[in-house]
């Protein structure tokens, strides 16, 4: 499988500080004043730990694995390499930020809405993703994305990290089903 | 010829039925995702979506109101529901066997069954006989195993040592007649710790007890000299007088843990004992209250790693249909 | 085909350990007996000639203590069924425990058997009385009536004596009228409620063991009293080296002592229950491989006279529980040949002395007439062929037990012909 460098480190951190302003904006525009952030595991983690430091948030990072929120359990079982998820402040009545890296199907995004709402009843959730591609197949869409390449829809593309942080593209990858 | 019961052709859990068998990837598997679990009941809604839809039937042989409650609880956590199916010694007697009771229950369309029952083997036999998508878990069979048991217990080692290797673990009491002893020993030497001892006197240990790979000992005090972690057993009440101990006294004299004792192990070692303990029979007050015992978190994570085993065990089985 | 078809049987090897017999040899049978050996007697006309060339002929074979299940258990098994399995094993004579339901301890029990078996025809049945009435183990059965109805030697099977007065009483009791005792001497506290070797298999399942200490300490004192009251003793399905050690030393000053061991413990040991099989659930267990061994080395070298199969058939269902709530023993009419020629092919025993241990050795024990091929004797016959290999399958057998451990074992050496009282009761389907 041939796989090739789509972004380098400080192009993404550049992306990143773009998201960032579009967050604030949001959150501004919007009145939802005292963010939290969380991000899902693993990429999504990434992308939340520089947008919060990006964001001057100094509270500690909420990190989600939706491992046991998956639509797929039947499909693939258990993820052996699940995390615990952390949520280091209360959720109940908090307008989060939710970042990911990639958004597809958004089926992820789903189950960590799901999750979230396990902790306590935010007051609002805000999506932001790295990258968003097209692949929808619920209705959910990012409030702030950091680029939208065009890919073809037997590319894969993935974050790795966290330092240097870099983003793949792969060849042949059938990624759809992915939540 | 002999093939492996409890895995799947891609050598995933698909029942849980002893621990002989597995390497240590597959118990690390479990520690790991039970840890997962055990950061639950820190949040609002303390369940998950995981099992949503599935029936698991607890099917008890043998009466036993807390293991059965902690499967209960690790099977509503994960938001399966539950039948209890309490089959006392009158359905047998009644002519039904124990297959009959089987397919009765599967007619329940059940995805699991956690079985405890008498017999050594009965979960084995339970597994070779249900249908091709049924996962069991042996939840106590016999002497022979109490897997999930024997995994708490090292997901509590673990928790307060971290690597097992370095460890030296001592079991003390009724060896023969623990399916736990028997779970513990071969969890233990598969996570390559560096020494198990069994404690006990000749009436309570098994005839080979060296094969399982222990090192034996008859004196209490000389056994825990630099144990790092030292495991109390329960000594059943019909253990207590006739022909195996004189007595419940004499037993305690010889094999009861007391704080004194403790002082020959090393500073940081931790005490645990599987429950429900018998004070001043196996183990004083002063030590199950103590500061090193770690009894109650035992019960704790046990609900943890009852969830990692289920939900691995029904997930080999999505595995093997997929393939 | 009637009882007195004359059959010749040629150009077989003729192998019959009696007589030490061991050459290319014709047979010639009639009127159910067997007329000569050789050459054809006078204006002797043959209705049946029977080709065995390249196959052995032996005399029937002589199963000691088997479970017919009948009466009382016909849902394990019939006198018809397991007559028909013996048959097809190349047994022609059964002589079955007294563990039925009644118990063989009134010459009524025994009678009903022997009308019954009889009337099938396949094999001829033998009884071992019960030593005790009711096999109670505290009063003596009425042995001098047994014995006159026609019961070849008595025996508690596997039940419990009271005690060991009883056991002396009862051994001295039989001895008055030289009756042979089968012992199947077993402490029953050492074994308590023990279904394996207590050994590293039981301790690693966690399954009750039965110390090798239950059959030594049972046959010491089985050998004392023998020594004390002058019985005939045979000590039935041996399964430890030291009791043969035991037996042999004993035998140096008791020439009337004898034992034999079931063809399964010849072949099986504690590490098959591994996985928790039922099948290998049997009673005495299935010892060490350092038992196994020695109970090798005692068949060949002499101290154990007889092998058998301890037939135990049964209906699936008591098979299909938990281990140790499953019923012991394995139905081995069928496997009690090919597993002995095994043996010789192993190397334990020479073929002679294999035939013998199934054939003149047994009918020594139990004083009969029989096991061997001898103008005017019953015309008792096995012809097998001993390069034929196949697979033996549980689902094929003959007896109403399929219960076996050996489903799937490839064997050299099958069963072509079975005569009883000169007519063919086998003879597979070409």
């Amino acid at each position: 499988m041939s796989t090739r460098i789509f972004l380098q480190h400080e192009a993404i951190l550049d992306l990143i500080q773009g998201m960032a302003r579009l967050t604030r904006q949001q959150l501004e525009e919007r009145g939802f004043h005292q963010p939290a952030i969380i991000g899902i595991h693993t990429g999504g983690v990434w992308v939340a730990q520089e947008l919060k430091r990006q964001l001057g948030i100094a509270e500690p990072l909420g990190e989600l694995d939706i491992s046991f929120y998956r639509d797929d359990f039947t499909r693939i079982g258990m993820n052996p390499q699940v995390k615990p998820s952390r949520i280091p402040f209360e959720v109940e009545d908090r307008h989060i930020v939710l970042v990911d890296d990639v958004i597809q199907s958004c089926r992820t995004i789903r189950a960590a809405m799901n999750e979230i709402f396990d902790f306590g009843r935010p007051a609002s959730i805000l999506l932001v993703t790295l990258i968003e591609r097209s692949g929808r197949e619920l209705p959910i869409q990012p409030d702030v994305s950091g680029l939208q390449p065009p890919l073809a829809d037997e590319e894969h593309i993935r974050l790795e990290g966290p330092d240097p942080l870099e983003l793949r593209i792969s060849g042949q990858a059938s990624a759809r089903n992915t939540p | 010829m002999k093939h492996d019961l409890q895995l799947n052709q891609a050598g995933e859990l698909r029942h849980f039925l002893t621990i002989e068998g597995l390497r240590r990837p597959h118990l690390e598997q479990i520690l790991d995702i039970a840890e997962s679990f055990a950061a639950l009941p820190g949040r609002q809604v303390k369940k998950v979506p995981l099992l949503r839809g599935r029936i698991i039937t607890n099917l008890f042989f043998e009466n036993s109101t807390r293991t059965r409650t902690t499967f209960e609880l690790a099977a509503k956590l994960l938001s399966a529901d539950v039948i209890n199916f309490n089959v006392g010694v009158s359905a047998t007697s009644k002519g039904e066997t124990l297959l009959d009771t089987l397919r009765n229950l599967e007619a329940m369309h059940s995805d699991m069954f956690v079985v405890r029952h008498s017999h050594s083997g009965a979960a084995h036999f339970i597994a070779r006989h249900v249908n091709p998508g049924v996962s069991v878990i042996n939840a106590g069979d016999g002497w022979h195993a109490h897997p999930t048991q024997a995994v708490l217990d090292m997901f509590t080692i673990r928790k307060h040592k971290g690597d097992f290797t370095p460890l030296r673990v001592a079991i003390v009491g009724d060896i023969q007649h623990s399916r736990v002893a028997r779970s513990q020993i071969m969890a233990l030497n598969t996570l390559g710790v560096t020494e198990v001892r069994v404690i006990a006197p000749c009436t309570l240990l098994p005839a080979e007890a060296r094969s399982l790979g222990v090192h034996v000992y008859h004196d209490l005090e000389t056994g825990l000299e630099e144990v790092d972690v030292v495991i109390m057993l329960r000594l059943q009440r019909e253990r207590m007088d006739g022909a195996l101990l004189p007595s419940a006294h004499e037993y305690f004299q010889l094999y009861g843990l007391t704080e004194k004792r403790l002082q020959r192990a090393r500073p940081d070692a931790i005490v645990m004992h599987p429950g429900p303990i018998n004070r001043g029979v196996e183990i004083a007050s002063e030590v199950a209250d103590g500061s090193r015992s770690v009894i109650l978190q035992q019960v704790s994570y046990g609900i943890a790693v009852r969830m990692a085993v289920m939900s691995l065990t029904l997930g080999a089985r999505a595995g093997e249909q997929r393939g | 085909m009637t009882e007195t078809a004359n059959i010749h049987i040629r150009g077989g090897r003729l192998l019959d350990p009696a007589s030490g017999t061991d050459e290319e040899l014709d047979l010639f049978l009639g009127e159910g007996r067997v007329l000569a050996i050789g050459e054809a007697p006078a204006g002797f006309q043959a209705h049946q000639v029977i080709d065995a060339s390249g196959q052995v002929v032996c005399p029937g074979l002589i199963d000691l203590g088997v479970y017919l299940r009948e009466p009382g258990f016909e849902h394990k098994a019939t006198i018809a069924s397991e007559t028909r399995a013996a048959a097809r094993g190349g047994i022609t004579t059964l002589v079955c425990m007294p563990e039925t339901d009644p118990v063989i301890d009134t010459p009524a029990t025994w009678e009903l058997i022997r009308r019954r078996a009889k009337a099938c025809g396949n094999a001829r049945v033998l009884a071992v009385g019960a030593l005790t009435q009711r096999l109670a183990g505290e009063q003596l059965a009425e042995m001098a009536a047994l014995k006159a109805a026609g019961c070849v030697a008595v025996s508690n099977g596997r039940h419990r004596l009271a005690n060991t007065l009883v056991a002396r009483r009862a051994m001295e009791y039989a001895s008055t009228f030289d009756l042979p005792l089968v012992l199947c001497s077993e402490d029953p506290h050492l074994k308590a409620n023990g279904c394996v070797h207590e050994g590293a298999i039981a301790t690693r399942l966690g399954l009750p063991g039965i110390p090798s200490a239950a059959e030594t300490v049972a046959v010491a004192r089985d050998l004392a009293l023998t020594e004390h009251t002058g019985s005939r003793s045979h000590f039935h399905t041996l399964s430890t080296g030291r009791a043969i050690e035991m037996i042999a030393q004993a035998r140096r000053g008791n020439r009337r002592l004898s034992a034999d061991v079931a063809i399964h413990q010849l072949f099986l040991q504690e590490s098959d229950v591994d996985g928790f099989r039922a099948e290998c659930h049997v009673d005495p267990p299935l010892r060490t491989l350092g038992d196994r061994d020695r109970l090798r080395q005692a068949l060949g070298e002499g101290h154990i006279d007889v092998i058998c199969s301890d037939h135990q058939p049964h209906e699936a269902d008591a098979k299909r529980e938990p281990f140790p709530a499953t019923a012991p023993g394995i139905s081995g009419l069928e496997t009690l040949l090919p597993l002995t020629l095994r043996l010789v092919e192993e190397g334990v025993l020479t073929l002679p002395h294999a035939i013998a241990c199934l054939t003149a050795n047994p009918a020594a024990v139990l004083n009969l007439p029989l096991g061997r091929l001898e103008p005017g004797g019953s015309a008792d016959v096995c012809i097998f062929d001993p390069e034929a290999v196949w697979e033996f399958s549980a689902e094929k057998m003959a007896s109403a037990g399929r219960n076996t451990p050996f489903d799937g074992w490839e064997f050299r050496g099958r069963v072509t012909c079975t005569l009883f009282e000169g007519r063919i009761t086998y003879r597979p389907e070409t």
